[in-house]
């Protein structure tokens, strides 16, 4: 196999590999578990190194893993001890455990080729050329083993517990009065991300393995709201990236793992910005809109509450309602495009259509009861979404 | 290295100082980010650092740590801006959107890192300092820098004192009364973004966040004060910074971040511990001495139980008739004597006076406790 095909391919898999338990993370609000357990898995990997002299040992996995599960563990304690706040126990944990990782590679390892910069950005460039020898045969690079064999743990594990899974991370209640354990499932995903976490060092290193697993599903879920979709659209995310990162790394002549990372970055960034109804243009435009339909309903009170031809001419409103003349003459145009005012001589007069809505609108604000707001949505376009 | 040393050597003592300036601003401005519940902005903000660094020196080709750090201030406030444009106009939660920061922009930063690295003319050796921190090779111009940071840092957190305090504590209060919340808000922010990017040099950015968390949490353990809390964090952090930075250059020059990481984290631990207020040791103490207290004025309670039924409260009773009752022993027994609310005669105890008293009124909550 050449080794492009084999670096694309373990590029492929492992943004897979993390993108599936990244989902959970993030819609379980435990995003920053995922950076936690990224960091301190190293002083598991450098004793596990100690031990098997061998970073693709599954020995060596466990190991890590275990120090992943290990630091969650520790984080939960802390915080039953109420002694910090649950974000200060993840900042407290994470550096100190890492510390100790780069203490140990610094003292004990400096001349091996698990240096404190590859950890944190991973080789992928190198992991094409270690090679699975058994006897005199090669059978592949190494990394590509140990994480498509993860990743078929995690498929496997992901279809196997689905629905409880899916039950767990929205409505924990439910989940445990149906009789499934949320600890069970919560630990399961730990362990999860823990093993894919280590698999992934090796190829991505600490902190980009976080961007793996979050960044794909934060975009993905800007874009749906359903589970299927998300997973599906978080793997795509993850594949275009690890693609269009070799290709633009090649280019550019740098770090692969840095130019998924940048990929992923710039996928986000596109989808924040354009995403229909949750991205930032939607979010902003709807805001507008939605002043603007505040500004025209407190027009139409005011003009309902006005009897006197002096109140309600068009001068007179900017005075009273203290808007500037731009504002109330957008609201005016909104108004009269609807068909809820017509105005004569400069003089406002409510339409039949406006009255009601006024009407409708008043009844709402004094009884505040949901359901008579479900007629006004249907017949106007104020309060729609 | 003998203690001396820092006293004579120039540079090991232009390092002590930076580090111990360095570790009393993150305590002073990492109060206000673990009261805030902000504790992992720092993390995100350290790590989005990283591009500015880069792109820093890859625009201006100088390595002068001025320049580079004005790139981190620039590229962290992005980070801190975009975190909180993500959280406000989208539905993602806090954590997505820092762990999306702290990795994009730190993966982007390393990208750029290693481009420069392969340029052929480019000395861009040194910058990968700025990912562990290496305290040697502080100047004097960068501990000068730290120095004016951390005056006006002060100077503005003592001007602006009961405006940080009112926001901590009661954000709308403080609005009600008419401050300017949003003013307030970006002040702190910023001084925060401001601490983290000049301790990059020194502890690098992967570690920072621990710098400003740390000293900040082990001073929370000790007062309910937040003046005090702000005194304590500035001192534990500058003896981190102190102790780290001599453990790291006896030991051949290791990375000064972790080292000052682990000091911290040493502090925390014996906080956490030993604090006489909120700490898990005397917390212990204080339910073990309740539990005692309560099973002494459990049996007392049975043995008033028995004495109410006849007319002379000194009767002696058998010890014998308690053995039905679980919560006594004879160390029990004597302590009750001990406090005088029993007499034991050989094989025979009885209430006193004091002892019936006490017993009459322990489930009476109307009654003070003298």
């Amino acid at each position: 196999m050449n080794s492009e095909l084999a670096i694309i391919l373990i590029a492929c898999l492992t943004s897979v590999a993390c993108a599936i338990p990244g989902v959970f993370l993030v819609l379980r609000k435990m995003a920053l578990i995922s950076d936690a357990i990224s960091h301190s898995i190293l002083p598991g990997i450098v004793i596990g190194f100690f031990i098997t002299e061998d970073l693709a040992s599954p020995w060596l996995i466990l190991l890590a893993a275990f120090s992943g599960i290990i630091t969650v563990v520790l984080v939960e304690a802390i915080q039953k001890t109420g002694l910090v706040k649950e974000d200060t126990a993840i900042g407290l944990v994470f550096p100190a455990l890492f510390s100790i990782g780069v203490l140990l590679i610094a003292i004990y390892a400096s001349d091996i080729h698990l240096d404190a910069d590859a950890v944190l950005v991973g080789r992928l460039e190198y992991a094409a050329f270690d090679q699975l020898m058994i006897g005199n045969e090669s059978y592949g690079p190494k990394s590509m083993w140990t994480i498509s064999t993860t990743l078929l743990i995690t498929l496997a594990l992901l279809f196997a517990f689905y629905k409880e899974l899916k039950l767990s991370t929205f409505d924990i209640g439910l989940s445990s009065a149906l009789g499934f354990s949320p600890v069970l499932m919560h630990y399961g995903l730990m362990s999860i991300a823990s093993v894919t976490t280590v698999v992934s060092f090796d190829a991505v290193g600490a902190i980009l393995v976080v961007a793996l697993m979050i960044a794909p599903a934060a975009a993905a879920y800007l874009l749906t709201t359903d589970l299927n979709k998300m997973i599906l659209l978080s793997v795509l995310f993850g594949i275009v990236s690890a693609v269009g990162g070799y290709y633009f790394a090649v280019w550019l002549d740098a770090s692969i793992s840095g130019s998924i990372t940048t990929v992923l970055g710039l996928i986000f960034l596109l989808v924040y910005l354009f995403a229909p109804s949750k991205g930032l243009i939607a979010v902003l435009f709807r805001q507008k809109r939605q002043r603007i339909e505040v500004s025209l309903l407190t027009f139409l009170l005011h003009l309902n509450n006005h009897d006197s031809e002096e109140e309600r001419r068009v001068g007179h409103l900017q005075e009273h309602i203290n808007w500037g003349k731009v504002r109330s003459q957008t609201v005016l145009d909104l108004a009269e495009k609807n068909n809820m005012i017509n105005v004569q001589n400069q003089v406002v007069f409510l339409t039949k259509k406006g009255l009601e809505f006024t009407e409708k609108a008043l009844d709402y604000i004094i009884t505040n009861k949901d359901e008579k707001i479900e007629d006004m949505k249907n017949d106007f376009f104020l309060f729609r979404g | 290295m003998e203690l001396t040393d820092f006293f004579t050597d120039y540079t090991l003592r232009t390092i002590t100082l930076g580090t111990a300036v360095l570790g009393a601003i993150c305590g002073m401005l990492g109060s206000f980010a673990v009261l805030r519940k902000q504790s992992l902005l720092g993390d995100a903000i350290s790590h989005a650092a990283l591009p500015g660094i880069a792109l820093a020196f890859l625009f201006t080709g100088l390595k002068d740590s001025n320049v580079l750090l004005l790139g981190a201030l620039i590229s962290g406030l992005i980070g801190t801006v975009w975190i909180r444009g993500i959280v406000t106009k989208t539905h993602l939660k806090t954590d997505t959107a820092l762990g999306l920061i702290l990795s994009l922009f730190f993966g982007f930063g390393e990208l750029v890192l290693s481009y420069l690295k392969k340029q052929p003319d480019a000395n861009q050796a040194g910058l990968d300092k700025y990912l562990f921190g290496q305290a040697a090779t502080l100047v004097e111009s960068d501990v000068m820098l730290m120095v004016i940071v951390t005056g006006i840092s002060l100077a503005v957190m003592l001007l602006f004192w009961k405006e940080f305090k009112l926001l901590l504590f009661d954000k709308n209060y403080a609005s009600t009364l008419g401050f300017n919340t949003r003013f307030i808000d970006g002040l702190i922010s910023f001084f925060i973004v401001l601490a983290i990017v000049i301790g990059l040099q020194t502890v690098g950015v992967v570690l920072m966040s621990a710098m400003l968390l740390a000293p900040a949490a082990a001073a929370r353990q000790w007062t309910n004060s937040l003046g005090m809390m702000v005194l304590l964090a500035a001192v534990f952090g500058m003896f981190s910074g102190v102790f780290g930075t001599a453990i790291s250059a006896t030991y051949n020059n290791l990375s000064t971040g972790p080292v000052i990481v682990l000091v911290a984290a040493v502090f925390v631990v014996i906080s956490f511990i030993f604090s006489p207020g909120r700490g898990i040791l005397f917390k212990q103490i204080r339910l073990i001495r309740n539990r005692r207290d309560l099973e002494l004025k459990k049996t007392l309670y049975f043995m008033y139980g028995i004495v109410e039924k006849h007319e002379d409260i000194s009767r002696p009773h058998a010890i014998r008739i308690l053995n039905s009752f679980q919560g006594f022993t004879k160390g029990t027994l004597r302590a009750l004597a001990d406090k005088n609310w029993i007499e034991i005669k050989g094989q025979d105890w009885s209430l006193t006076e004091e002892g019936f008293e006490t017993a009459q009124n322990l489930y009476n909550t109307n009654i003070p406790e003298s």
